[in-house]
C-alpha cells in the first residue's frame, strides 16, 4: 500500500492524544488512592488541552486523506457496518469528553458526590469523566485499528496485532508525553509516568515484533492463477492495458526499493522501542528535565516511520493486476 | 431476483480495447459527468476508466499463448466494497444487483477501493470521488431506448461477441447457460466475494485422427490374407 502521510499522521496523534489522556487519568486514580502526590488542577486542564490538541491535529490530518473533506460529515452514517464510520463518531466523544475532563478539574468541579471504600475512594465528575474516558479511548483504538485489520484482503493488516499494536504503541507514546511533560513542570510523576511508558513500550516491542515475524512468513491467498482464472504456473502480463499509471498503481504501491523497507524497519525498532527505553532510564538517573522530552520524540519520530512500514508492508491483492506498463 | 452481470468469453477476446473506448465514450459523456483525464496527449497521460484491457502471456517459448483479458467491475453478489464505506454512497442496487456509487454522498476515502480485491475502483483525479462500472445503468434502465440497445456500450461495440450481458438468476438466460455449459468461471473465488461476473475459459479445438479414420478397418479394398498355413492347428482340431 501506499503510505498517505495524512493516515500517518492521523494514527500517530490521535494514539499520543490518546495515551496521553489514559496517562492523566491513571495519574488522577494513583492520586486519589494516595499512592503518588497529588497534582494541581492546572496539571490536568493543561495536560487534557495537550491531549485534546493531539487529537484534534489527528482529525485536521485525516482531512488530508479525504477528496471530498467537506462531505465528511456524512461518514457518521453507516455505523453499524463500517469501522470507519465507527471512528469518525468515537473520536469527537471522545474530544468532548477530554474537553468535558479538562474544564472541570480547571474550574475545580471536584467535590466528591460519593466516597466509597471507606473513605478511601472519593468520586467526583472528573473521577466518572475520566473512567468514561478511558472506555472511549479505548473504542476509539479499536475502531481504528479495526479500520486496518477487517481488511480481509490485506493479509499483513487482517490480525489482532494490529488492534494490540495500536492500543501499546499508543499509550507508549501518551505516557512517554506525560513524562516530558512532567520534567518540564517538573513535579514527582516522571518516574511514575516514565515507568509505565516503557511497560507500555516493552509490550509493543513485544506485539509488534510478533506481527513483524507473522508478517515476514505469510502466505498469499490470492497469485495470479487465482486472479485471471487460468490455471498456469508460467503466466506473465505483459500489458496492464495503458501505457503510464493509474489510480491503481499509485495508491496500492509504496514504489521503493526493498533495501528502503528494510532501512526503515530498522530505524523504527531502533527509534520506538529501545533508544526511548534507555533515554528514560538515563533521565530517571540524571534526574534530568530535558530527556524525558527528547525519549518522547525521538519516539513519536519512530511512530511515524513503524506506521509508514505499516503500511508500505501491506501487499494488496490487485497488484497482481498491475505488474508491466505497456 | 435479478443480477445482471457480464459474461466475458476470454476464447474470442482479441484485445482491440473496443470495450474500454466505447465504455469511456458513453460515461464521460453521461449524465455523472466527466471521466476526467490528465495529460491525455502528453507524457504520463492518466485518467479514469471503469473497464481496462490487460494482457498476459501463458507458458513459455514456443508454446505461448496470449490471453487479453477484459477487466471491470464483477458486481459481486456479496460486494466487499459496500458494508465499509462509511456514508452509504456505495451501494448495490436490489432491483438488479448493480453494484454502485452515489457520486454526491461519496467523501473520497478510497476505503471501498481498500477493500475490493479486484483493484477495479478508481478514484476521479479531479472530481476526487470513487467511481467504478456502472453497467451502463443509465442505458440498461432506460426504457425509451430500444430492447436490443438496453445493454452496456462495451457490450454493443464487441466486435466479435466476446461479451455476454444479461440475468446470471435466471437458469435460462444467455449468460446462465453460457456459465454452465461453457466452463464460466469466477476470478478470486478465495475470498468469497461471489463475483457475479463471470469468465469463459479458452478452449482450443483438438482434431483427433486415428488411424481407423484414415484407413477402414473394414474396407473392402484391402486385400484378403492369403496366407498359405501348414502344420498348423486348424479350425476343426479345436471345434466341433
Amino acid at each position: 500500500m501506499h503510505p498517505a502521510f495524512s493516515v500517518i499522521f492521523l494514527t500517530t496523534l490521535i494514539g499520543a492524544g490518546q495515551g496521553l489522556f489514559l496517562a492523566l487519568f491513571t495519574g488522577q486514580f494513583y492520586s486519589t488512592v494516595e499512592l503518588v502526590e497529588p497534582q494541581p488542577a492546572s496539571f490536568y486542564a493543561v495536560g487534557s488541552a495537550l491531549s485534546l490538541a493531539l487529537l484534534v491535529g489527528g482529525l485536521a490530518a485525516s482531512f488530508f486523506h479525504l477528496g471530498r473533506p467537506e462531505r465528511a460529515w456524512r461518514a457518521a452514517a453507516m455505523w453499524r457496518t463500517s469501522w470507519l464510520s465507527r471512528e469518525v463518531i468515537v473520536l469527537p466523544a471522545m474530544m468532548g469528553i477530554v474537553f468535558l475532563y479538562g474544564v472541570f478539574h480547571w474550574a475545580g468541579w471536584t467535590q466528591p458526590f460519593i466516597v466509597l471504600g471507606e473513605g478511601t475512594l472519593p468520586i467526583d465528575a472528573t473521577f466518572v469523566l475520566g473512567m468514561l474516558g478511558v472506555l472511549v479511548t479505548l473504542a476509539l483504538f479499536v475502531s481504528t485499528g479495526m479500520i486496518y485489520a477487517s481488511v480481509k484482503f490485506l493479509q499483513e493488516w487482517h490480525s489482532p496485532y494490529t488492534i494490540v499494536n495500536f492500543i501499546f504503541l499508543g499509550t507508549a507514546s501518551g505516557f512517554m508525553l506525560a513524562a516530558a511533560y512532567s520534567a518540564l513542570l517538573g513535579n514527582h510523576l516522571v518516574g511514575f509516568f516514565g515507568t509505565w511508558a516503557v511497560i507500555a513500550t516493552l509490550l509493543g516491542l513485544g506485539t509488534r515484533t510478533a506481527s513483524l515475524m507473522r508478517n515476514a512468513s505469510i502466505k498469499h491467498r490470492s497469485n495470479l492463477q487465482t486472479a485471471i482464472g487460468i490455471r498456469h504456473r508460467g503466466i506473465v502480463q505483459k500489458s496492464q492495458g495503458f501505457s503510464a499509471d493509474s489510480f491503481n498503481t499509485r495508491e496500492f504501491f509504496h514504489h521503493q526499493s526493498p533495501e528502503t523497507l528494510k532501512l526503515i524497519r530498522v530505524m523504527f525498532m531502533v527509534l520506538v522501542f529501545p533508544l526511548p527505553i534507555a533515554l528514560v532510564l538515563l533521565a530517571y538517573a540524571l534526574a534530568s528535565p530535558t530527556l524525558p522530552i527528547l525519549a518522547f520524540v525521538v519516539q513519536y519520530i519512530g511512530l511515524i516511520a513503524e506506521r509508514w512500514y505499516f503500511f508500505a508492508e501491506a501487499e494488496h491483492p490487485q497488484n497482481l493486476y498491475y505488474q508491466q506498463i505497456s | 431476483m435479478t443480477q445482471l452481470a457480464l459474461v466475458i468469453d476470454l476464447n474470442v477476446c482479441v484485445g482491440c480495447h473496443a470495450c474500454v473506448t466505447s465504455c469511456k465514450q458513453w460515461n464521460t459523456s453521461g449524465w455523472a459527468g466527466p471521466m476526467v483525464d490528465e495529460n491525455p496527449y502528453d507524457a504520463n497521460p492518466t485518467g479514469t476508466f471503469f473497464n481496462r484491457v490487460q494482457t498476459y502471456e501463458v507458458g513459455s517459448f514456443p508454446s505461448t499463448e496470449t490471453v487479453h483479458f477484459p477487466k471491470s467491475c464483477l458486481h459481486c453478489e456479496d460486494p466487499p466494497c459496500v458494508p465499509v464505506c462509511p456514508t452509504g454512497a456505495s451501494y448495490k442496487r436490489e432491483d438488479n444487483g448493480v453494484v454502485l456509487v452515489d457520486y454526491d454522498k461519496c467523501i473520497g476515502c478510497k476505503y471501498c477501493s481498500w477493500a475490493c480485491p479486484y483493484g477495479v475502483r478508481e478514484l476521479d483525479e479531479q472530481q476526487k470521488v470513487m467511481k467504478k462500472c456502472t453497467l451502463c445503468i443509465d442505458r440498461i434502465t432506460d426504457h425509451t431506448l430500444p430492447e436490443a440497445e438496453r445493454k452496456p456500450a462495451c457490450v454493443i461495440a464487441c466486435p466479435t461477441n466476446a461479451r455476454l450481458y444479461g440475468d446470471v438468476h435466471d437458469p435460462d438466460s444467455e449468460v446462465s447457460v453460457a456459465i454452465r455449459e461453457r466452463g464460466g468461471y469466477a476470478l478470486m473465488p478465495e475470498w468469497g466475494t461471489n463475483p457475479a461476473n463471470h469468465y469463459l475459459p479458452r478452449q482450443k479445438t483438438h482434431m483427433h485422427v486415428t488411424e481407423e479414420d484414415l484407413q477402414r478397418s473394414d474396407n473392402p479394398l484391402t486385400k484378403e490374407d492369403i496366407t498359405v498355413y501348414q502344420g498348423e492347428e486348424t479350425m476343426e482340431d479345436v471345434t466341433w
